[in-house]
């Protein structure tokens, strides 16, 4: 399984390398946010505020398409090509999902990079502590991307994913804290698992490690990880794909 | 090398695909599995070849258990989907590597074994390109090598020649009664071309509304002077010819 993961994964990585116009397009637009919104955020907010909501919305954008991919892999047969090698099945899920983590690790790196350059500060350790956190959460959104892709009707997944990560981003408080909404958005905005996540992140980028924020925030992620996984396993073990 | 008994397929919502088909192919066979679209070819292949689960009956495949012992099953076959499965941006090479591997192929193994099947389907010096540039026949050549790098003994071809100008699908059957005579592969392939099931295969297995109505060589179908088209519409109530050219 470990073997096939790896296969797949240095595959995959490839394939996505070889995309060189998708791969500048995927880095430069969440710099646009840091760059052409950040400066007006820090007239009334901190860097460390920002950048962890940009980190939230990059990840759920980028991992949340994920799944785009394999409806083109099913359409070609490249897919069922795979399905009937004896490889692992949950390879031929891991073997993406680590492909999409190592993509949102260069994002996350370049967004912070360049938020530094911009007046952002923040503790080696926190910074290392959220890229962790933010690359778990991506890989199990993008197991669950896949396992939605494989489920629904293919002409809708793009559709649909595009427009369900628009409201979990905004109730994340990706852009604004949540804090600044009114009783009744504030109130909606728990229901979104990634706002624990982002004020979890918030918390790191300041520093502050052990506090109850940070401990919701890592259970919200592990939990939703077990569940994303748990789905994109089963979806890729039965799926007739 | 094949034995399958009284396989059927109930897709959600009641659709009845495939109805107690029980059916056995003997190593060293080119066995045609005929009949008009939507009867059932596709979906018995699919659970022939462990992508479908079965909602009845059992079936020993390659030697091994379909139900118990599907991954053995994926080990010892090869097959070839009717869309093939050649990504567009991805060189040939590349992909064939990666196919042996997972195949179980050792990296240097699946390097020879991959030059060797290139060679072995008149694909030698085309590592480099990627399926998109492909012609139709180069293309089904391809998704042919895909299905070879372990050395199935057998070998599933859905609909192999659809699509194809003449030049291209007798060079196919070429390529396939090779595989036969030179490695001993059985071949189970669908078709709805007779002149295919004609020219190629040793038995043929006729399949109407989920149910196979009738086997035979194709001289045995044939027999009493008909041709294989009257044999099927007499059979079926339906004409094969009308059938292909949609």
């Amino acid at each position: 399984m470990v073997r096939d993961t790896w296969l797949l994964f240095r595959h995959n990585l490839r394939a996505t390398l070889r995309q060189k116009a998708g791969l500048i397009f995927g880095a430069i637009q969440p710099l646009f946010f840091l760059v052409l919104f950040g400066p007006i955020f820090a007239t009334i907010g901190s860097w460390e505020t920002l950048v962890p909501g940009l980190i939230i919305q990059l990840g759920l954008m980028s991992t949340g398409m994920a799944g785009f991919g394999v409806v083109f892999e099913k359409r070609s047969g490249a897919l069922e090509r795979l399905r009937v090698t004896p490889a692992s099945r949950l390879a031929l899920l891991l073997g993406r999902v680590l492909t999409n983590a190592v993509q949102l690790i260069l994002q996350v790196v370049l967004l912070v990079a360049v938020g530094y350059a911009l007046g952002l500060r923040a503790p080696v350790a926190g910074l290392l502590a959220g890229l962790a956190l933010v690359v778990v959460l991506g890989a199990s959104l993008a197991a669950l991307s896949y396992a939605i892709a494989l489920t629904m009707n293919e002409q809708l997944f793009a559709p649909v994913m595009g427009t369900a990560v628009i409201p979990l981003v905004l109730l994340s408080g990706a852009f604004l804290p949540m804090s600044m909404a009114p009783g009744w958005l504030d109130a909606l905005s728990y229901v979104s698992p990634f706002r624990h996540v982002l004020e979890a992140l918030r918390e790191l980028f300041g520093g502050h490690y052990f506090t109850g924020t940070v401990v919701a925030g890592v259970a919200v992620t592990v939990v939703f990880a077990v569940i994303s996984l748990t789905v994109g396993t089963r979806v890729f073990n039965r799926a007739s794909a | 090398m094949i034995n399958a008994t009284g396989l059927s397929k109930t897709f959600k919502g009641g659709d009845v695909a495939v109805k107690n088909v029980t059916m056995s192919v003997r190593p060293g066979e080119i066995v045609g599995f005929l009949g008009p679209n939507g009867a059932g070819k596709t979906t018995t292949m699919r659970m022939l070849t462990t992508l479908l689960r079965p909602t009845s009956g059992t079936a020993t495949v390659a030697g091994h258990d379909l139900l118990g012992d599907p991954a053995r099953v994926r080990r010892h076959i090869g097959y070839v989907s009717q869309s093939g499965g050649v990504s567009p941006s991805v060189p040939l090479g590349e992909e064939l590597h990666l196919q042996a591997m997972l195949y179980g192929l050792s990296r240097a193994e699946a390097s020879a074994r991959t030059a060797e099947v290139l060679a072995m389907l008149d694909l030698t010096g085309m590592e480099s390109r990627p399926g998109g540039t492909l012609s139709g026949g180069q293309r089904r050549r391809v998704d042919i090598a895909f299905a070879l790098p372990h050395r199935p003994a057998l070998l599933f071809l859905d609909e192999p020649t659809t699509g194809l100008d003449p030049q291209s699908r007798a060079n196919l059957w070429d390529h396939i009664r090779r595989l036969r005579a030179e490695d001993g592969v059985t071949v189970f392939l669908t078709t709805h071309y007779l002149d295919e099931a004609d020219a190629l295969c040793d038995r043929l297995l006729i399949i109407d509304h989920g149910e196979i109505v009738a086997t035979g060589s194709p001289a045995e179908l044939k027999a009493g002077g008909r041709t294989l088209d009257q044999a099927f519409l007499d059979l079926t109530g339906r004409s094969l010819r009308e059938e292909a050219a949609l």
